[in-house]
């Protein structure tokens, strides 16, 4: 915790969970890694894909559309190799569709409600300029899978970060109404940023043995580029916000369990679905 | 009664699976095969080594499913199909002729300079969405000719 910004954070909070899963052992430390990165993706990906036809545009539609493909692979990727790490006979399919809320390690940015197009957006861009940096470390780690995922991967997550802050500039230099709604969206989300950036016991371990990524690295650079984008879309960064955390403990916000009924219903209603 | 089909050995044949897999279409773009679009990494005597284009690409599955049932007509049965990720698929590993065969079909091929509409080869274009109908395309249009048409994205 001592890599977050100074913070009246309660201990209760952040602390050892109920819910938490010893990893003392390197291969549950890799599969709680993994379960983080994998879930990130596919939880985002199944809140843009709400947006499926019913985008602002069809263009739009089309943008949110792939960008939530483009996640839901990585999240495959991701939880394939996790469920290997586990090595119970667990896959990617198994491991989306049969885990409980509290079993979920994404952080809460990604399970937010997606709100206006604005709100959207304002967590796209804090999301992916987040992963994007992530993933270019990643690119280097000495596991080699995660090293080609994330190399894979951050081609598609350069996109999304440019795209998304181009809409941040667009709305908030826009109309009174766009920039309201832009300022609104950020607000909401910024809270769950700390987050991020989270240096815990795990991804310090898995970071010394130079397989994960100490995000407290790169959070000036982070920092500077949503500064440069707000002071372009002539918004105030949001302040003075009470950050909350606990997603990659598996504390979760009420959102998330609405989001997982409605994307588990199916395989856990006819497990032998198959298309 | 059961149809056995041979079993051919693929040491000496690398030529013959190159062609047979040549021959399978890509399920987006189908004036495209997968070899065109620089999907087959490498054919060994016991393994054919694919990649994804993109992260999420639907088609993925598909293509992997179609190079098994043109192996298995061809009696490469024994051959495994393996996905590589690295290195990262680009737009550079799609072949000369596959860029040709992009530009009769309609879809301006990758590349870093001006794009050129396909119709009537103007460079006088504009892009009008960076997503189109596949996560590799992109909507651009024409102002001399007005047509709409697609982009294979640099990637």
């Amino acid at each position: 915790m001592a890599s977050l910004p100074p913070i009246d954070t309660p201990s209760g909070a952040t602390g050892a969970g109920a819910f938490d899963v010893p990893a003392e052992r390197e291969g549950g430390a890799l599969f709680e890694y993994l379960l983080r990165l994998g879930d990130d993706a596919l939880i985002l990906g199944q809140r843009l894909g709400e947006w499926c036809g019913h985008a602002p545009s069809v263009e739009v539609d089309l943008s949110l559309a792939n960008f939530a493909l483009d996640l839901i692979g990585q999240a495959t990727f991701f939880l394939n190799y996790a469920g290997e790490a586990e090595g119970k006979g667990r896959d990617g399919d198994r491991l989306a569709f049969h885990r409980d809320v509290l079993d979920f390690r994404n952080c809460l940015l990604v399970e937010q409600p997606n709100g206006d197009f604005a709100q959207t957006m304002a967590r796209q861009f804090l999301f992916s300029t987040w992963q994007r940096r992530l993933f270019q470390h990643l690119a280097a780690s000495a596991d080699e899978t995660i090293a080609a995922i994330a190399a894979k991967a951050v081609k598609e997550v350069t996109y999304h970060a440019e795209l998304a802050a181009e809409w941040v500039i667009r709305l908030g230099d826009g109309t009174d109404e766009s920039r309201r709604r832009m300022a609104g969206g950020l607000d909401w989300m910024a809270r769950f940023v700390p987050e991020l950036f989270e240096a815990d016991d795990l991804t310090l371990f898995l970071a010394g043995k130079g397989i994960a990524a100490d995000p407290t690295l790169f959070r000036a650079d982070y920092d500077g580029e949503v500064h440069r984008v707000l002071a372009q879309a002539g918004i105030e960064p949001p302040a003075g916000q009470r950050p909350i955390l606990g997603g990659r403990r598996g504390h979760h916000s009420e959102h998330l369990g609405h989001l997982l009924a409605a994307m588990q219903f199916l395989p856990r209603t006819y497990p032998e679905a198959a298309w | 009664m059961v149809k056995q089909l041979a079993h051919v050995p693929v040491k000496g044949h690398e030529e013959g699976v190159w062609q047979i897999l040549a021959a399978v279409p890509d399920p987006e773009i189908p004036v495209l095969s997968v070899v065109d679009l620089g999907i087959v990494r490498a054919v060994e005597p016991d393994r054919v080594l694919i990649t994804p284009t993109y992260t999420g690409c639907p088609a993925t599955q598909v293509i992997e499913r179609d190079i098994r049932a043109a192996l298995d007509a061809a009696g490469f049965r024994h051959v495994r199909i393996e996905t590589a990720l690295s290195p990262p698929w680009t737009t550079d590993w799609i072949t000369a002729e596959g860029r040709e065969k992009l530009h009769a079909y309609g879809i301006a091929p990758p590349g870093r300079g001006a794009v050129h509409c396909p119709q009537c080869g103007s460079a006088h274009t504009q892009e009008v969405s960076r997503f189109g109908s596949t996560p590799c395309k992109a909507l651009w249009r024409c102002r001399d000719c007005a047509e709409p048409f697609d982009l294979f994205k640099c990637h």
